[in-house]
């Protein structure tokens, strides 16, 4: 009894500790006042105002635009490269999958830094493909690292039978490996779409001048003050986000109801 | 169709743009300005401001890590132990507060921690002594500890439901009692998850510019503030370049520590 509610005390001391701030960002965007500091009251303009801020829109659109192509791409050539790899022998595995560590392991900063001196090495010109082809980079590794397990279990078994009864190897692969491996899929483009959302570090390092993503907008008004737009917008994206995992996780339970 | 082919692509991509830039970073720092071999860059480490910096970075780093460590271990248990048979649900709770932006959950531990602000009112309120850290290295731990604890929660609660109930019961049957059978059963097989969990947190807090600069004033300089300076203020490319030398020799570490435990290329998360 006294554990039970030590273990519920535990959970929810953490819980605070995570969602504390969150909270606090939501409360800041019905805020009055301009300043973070002192609350001035109940207030929906700067959800109205939100719409209107040309540069704040311009940012979203950058951050949406990079995140989604880039967790598509990064999911292409993600999911093929587990395909290959999970044929290999253990050896070049090992090999493969190391490398796959690289960008997982590695520093934000260095990964960073590292591309910034690549790009300008071959007189990439900054920008919009610069920090596309950064998120790519630190995305697949993500991809991988979620079809990977998947590709294990599948027993090799269900593909030679289905080759068996006549299957050519493209229609198998479609109809017997990719509905296997498919939650793995959707969970790399998930979370790399994520982790290209939240990103920063290597936004900051490749993004040259002229162009921003939320990330690197909201850093540079630090100094000056985050604009209270800011808050209305992230707590609309948070809202946004959580109302669809919960649709997502409450569909499959009413399919298998009917 | 050989099935090998698939991964080239994946390949030529690592190459370029995962193999040629480390390979950059050590052109950079190995050379001068006018492309000499030196060690100076590496070297710069040892000026006094550089050593304080990596210094403090790696004993924020240790501390934030640890604290991370044992906060996740019992919260891994407990979410284990929960039962909750959809272990989407568990993941999702601690990813879903990275779709609120990074920097703006940071700053708002500044509002929190304020002098007059969120939690000092509610110390007040109690007449408890008010805490004053912001700006301090603690709220930096602070910071580290709360943007890194799902990176050590996720890979320890991941191998924690893996391992069979029946080879803890076997340990209860056989009449190891409860601490016994934590210490020689659970945590030996949750060790993987433990050592990824420390790299997870241990790198990045080592090496951020981020949360420093944003809980520690712009008075505390951490090893990744001299590294961000050097590239985007200074446009010292070598020195910094050099410095980064420096940091991956620390990461290249936890990298070959992980390697040893991680065998069967099961990855991180």
């Amino acid at each position: 009894m006294m554990k039970k509610f030590f273990c519920k005390f535990y959970l929810a001391m953490i819980f605070i500790l995570l969602y504390a701030p969150i909270v606090t960002l939501i409360v800041l965007s019905f805020n009055a006042s301009k300043t973070r500091a002192k609350w001035g009251g109940f207030t929906l303009k700067w959800y109205s105002s939100l719409f209107q801020n040309e540069a704040i829109m311009d940012a979203l659109y950058n951050t949406i635009t990079i995140a989604l192509i880039s967790a598509l791409i990064a999911t292409f050539v993600g999911t093929a490269a587990s395909i290959g790899i999970a044929s290999m022998s253990r050896h070049f595995k090992t090999i493969f999958m190391s490398i796959t560590n690289i960008p997982m392991l590695n520093a934000d900063i260095v990964t960073g830094i590292s591309l910034m001196l690549l790009f300008i090495a071959f007189g990439v010109k900054f920008g919009f493909a610069t920090i596309l082809l950064a998120h790519i980079t630190f995305n697949i590794p993500y991809v991988i690292l979620s079809v990977m397990p998947k590709l294990r279990q599948i027993d090799s078994n269900i593909y030679d039978a289905a080759l068996d009864l006549g299957a050519s190897p493209i229609y198998a692969f479609f109809k017997v490996i990719i509905p296997d491996i498919l939650p793995g899929i959707l969970s790399g483009f998930l979370l790399s779409f994520t982790m290209s959302l939240d990103d920063f570090i290597i936004t900051h390092f490749t993004k040259g001048s002229g162009i921003d993503t939320l990330s690197t907008k909201i850093y540079a008004e630090v100094r000056k003050g985050i604009k209270p737009e800011m808050y209305a917008l992230s707590t609309l994206l948070f809202v946004s986000v959580l109302i669809l995992l919960i649709a997502v996780n409450k569909a499959p339970k009413q399919r298998k109801e009917n | 169709m050989n099935k090998k082919l698939l991964s080239a692509p994946y390949l030529l991509w690592a190459v370029s743009f995962i193999i040629i830039p480390l390979i950059m970073i050590f052109y950079y720092g190995l050379t001068d300005k006018s492309g000499g071999f030196t060690f100076s860059n590496i070297l710069e480490i040892s000026t006094s401001i550089n050593v304080k910096a990596l210094l403090l970075s790696l004993l924020l780093s240790l501390i934030s890590t640890l604290i991370c460590l044992l906060l996740a271990y019992p919260l891994a248990m407990i979410l284990n132990n929960l039962n909750v048979n959809q272990n989407s649900f568990v993941v999702l709770i601690f990813i879903l507060p990275m779709w609120m932006n990074f920097l703006l959950r940071t700053l708002a531990w500044q509002t929190l921690l304020e002098k007059t602000g969120v939690i000092n009112n509610a110390l007040a309120f109690f007449h408890l002594p008010s805490l004053n850290i912001i700006n301090t290295p603690y709220a930096i731990v602070l910071g580290m500890v709360y943007n890194f604890l799902p990176f050590m929660v996720l890979p320890i609660y991941n191998i924690l439901i893996k391992i069979d109930p029946n080879v803890i019961n076997a340990a209860r049957d056989l009449g190891a009692n409860g601490l016994q059978t934590f210490c020689k059963v659970i945590l030996p097989l949750s060790w993987p998850g433990v050592i990824s969990g420390i790299t997870m947190v241990f790198v990045p807090s080592l090496t951020t510019f981020v949360i420093s600069d944003l809980l520690g004033g712009s008075k505390i300089l951490l090893i990744g503030n001299v590294i961000e300076q050097k590239f985007t203020q200074a446009n010292n490319w070598n020195v910094g370049s050099g410095l980064s030398l420096v940091l991956m020799i620390f990461i290249l570490v936890s990298m070959a520590i992980l390697s040893k435990y991680d065998k069967d290329g099961e990855g991180l998360i």
